[in-house]
């Protein structure tokens, strides 16, 4: 009991480590706070493409969904950060991880988004035009509104799953959360850091996790 | 074709012709709100509408009657460019919504229109359905706007529901509340897609009211509707369409006592009955 008590909470150490890691969190929140936003406004516009009327809009974004649905965010990431160089393209470790959670992102955001423009009937779109609005006047006050609203709990879902996707970042050495923890246990030959991260995590998500709870029942209701 | 010869000679393109047959159409009290002119549609390779040709003066209210599948949703759909005609010609008040280059929004404003799923925006209230398009389309001040739309849905008998969103509202108010979005913009021309199909019946009539109030004010309108009683009493000309062409037009006197043609008697007994 000592000895898990002394691994896996030592306080003394997570004391220590406590300053390296809240830098680590800070790197966490700055990725975050580009991939998440920005990779929601590409997804809409990735959504809008998808269901426009133009047919080359909607054949073009096909590949790009498919492609970023499909490869795993671990192999783009070393890809880009990794392979590109080859092709004379070095990106930085910050550079590397925004762009490929943002190309992963807006495509996943992009098929939730899809999904909600296309629960909105023609009709609202009719009876918005023949008043006289234009087709980006229609998506922006009628459609797009209603849409985010009927895949609210989908899209903040998928913000969480962004949140934890960071820590991939670890693996091309971007001192965010998990890289700042796992570097702690090395140094101090102790899983205490770890913990701590999991404990910052669940602290950052945890508000999240809930609302979305809530939201969850509210469209059930 | 002497302004085309000067056109040509500082380079403007051949699209001129068009333009000035938009503008010699002098606007007189009688030229008609709606001119239809051999307006034909096609869906792939079916014809749903085969030449329609009517015209509706102002102050007018036409009947478009006529079974399922006749067309009349559609050709009322064409008067609004809701659907694209394939062919023939479309003028409102004089100017041509086919033109290449009638700014096709502009034109919307002008002509109102509603539909049998009332189709109202559900995350607004009732006065935010009305002040969208003053907003929006007519650029209004909000002050302004929101006097605007709620002059409008007093007209329609709904001042007291102003504040209250559509899932909150009856279906013959909600459909109140479309009329009112569309009025609101003060369109030459209304056009009415079944307005009344989706009611209960004992809804049905403040809808039909609000319409009357509409004809006693002066509206232009253009009806697809089942409503005959109302039809029979209301409208000063009623069209019958079948097959995607107009079979018989008249005053609803005409229509309903005495139809000439087979196919008119053959659907006023199926409905009548």
């Amino acid at each position: 009991m000592d000895q898990l008590l002394d691994q896996f909470f030592n306080l003394s150490i997570m004391q220590q480590v406590f300053p390296l890691l809240v830098k680590g969190l800070w790197m966490t929140l700055k990725v975050c706070a580009i991939v998440i936003p920005v990779g929601a406004f590409a997804g809409l516009v990735v959504a809008l493409c998808a269901t426009s009327q133009s047919r080359l809009a909607r054949i073009l974004t096909v590949p790009y969904v498919d492609l970023f649905r499909a490869v795993p965010p671990l192999v783009l990431l070393i890809f880009i950060h990794s392979g590109l160089p080859f092709a004379g393209i070095s990106l930085s470790p910050f550079q590397s991880v925004t762009l490929a959670f943002l190309l992963n992102n807006s495509a996943f955001y992009g098929e939730i988004y899809r999904a909600g423009l296309e629960s909105i009937g023609a009709g609202q779109r009719e009876a918005a035009r023949s008043t006289g609005l234009t087709a980006l006047q229609t998506n922006i006050y009628v459609v797009i509104p209603q849409a985010v609203r009927n895949v609210l709990p989908d899209l903040l879902s998928n913000t969480i799953e962004v949140v934890k996707l960071t820590s991939l970042a670890s693996v091309v050495a971007l001192p965010e959360l998990l890289y700042s923890a796992d570097m702690a246990r090395s140094i101090t030959f102790n899983a205490s850091p770890l913990v701590l991260a999991a404990a910052f995590y669940l602290v950052l998500l945890w508000p999240v996790v809930r609302l979305l709870s809530r939201l969850e029942r509210r469209v059930a209701a | 074709m002497l302004l085309i010869h000067a056109d040509a000679r500082r380079g403007l393109p051949a699209a001129r012709p068009l333009l000035l047959a938009q503008v010699d159409t002098a606007l007189t009290p009688d030229t008609p709100i709606l001119d239809v002119r051999g307006l034909t549609k096609r869906f792939g390779s079916t014809e749903v509408l085969k030449g329609i040709d009517l015209k509706v003066r102002p102050q007018e209210l036409v009947f478009v009657i006529g079974p399922s599948g006749s067309g009349k949703s559609t050709f009322l759909r064409c008067c609004n460019r809701l659907e694209e005609p394939t062919d023939g010609s479309i003028r409102v008040a004089g100017v041509e919504l086919l033109a290449h280059k009638v700014d096709i929004n502009a034109m919307r404003r002008r002509i109102g229109m509603v539909f049998q799923s009332f189709n109202l925006y559900p995350h607004m209230t009732a006065r935010g359905n009305v002040m969208l398009a003053l907003r929006k389309v007519l650029k209004m001040p909000k002050e302004q706007a929101r006097a605007e739309a709620d002059a409008a849905l007093d007209r329609v008998g709904l001042a007291d529901r102003a504040g209250h969103h559509p899932s909150a509202l009856s279906g013959g108010q909600q459909q109140r509340v479309a009329i009112a979005r569309a009025l609101a913009l003060k369109p030459e021309l209304m056009l009415f897609d079944e307005p009344t199909s989706a009611l209960d019946p004992e809804l049905v009539g403040s809808v039909l009211g609000g319409m009357r109030d509409l004809k006693a004010d002066g509206m232009t309108m253009l009806v697809v509707s089942h409503e005959m009683r109302f039809a029979q009493e209301a409208a000063d000309r009623v069209v019958f369409m079948d097959g995607g062409v107009i079979v018989e037009e008249g005053p609803p006197s005409a229509i309903f006592g005495a139809p000439k043609h087979e196919r008119t008697r053959a659907f006023l007994s199926r409905v009548l009955n």
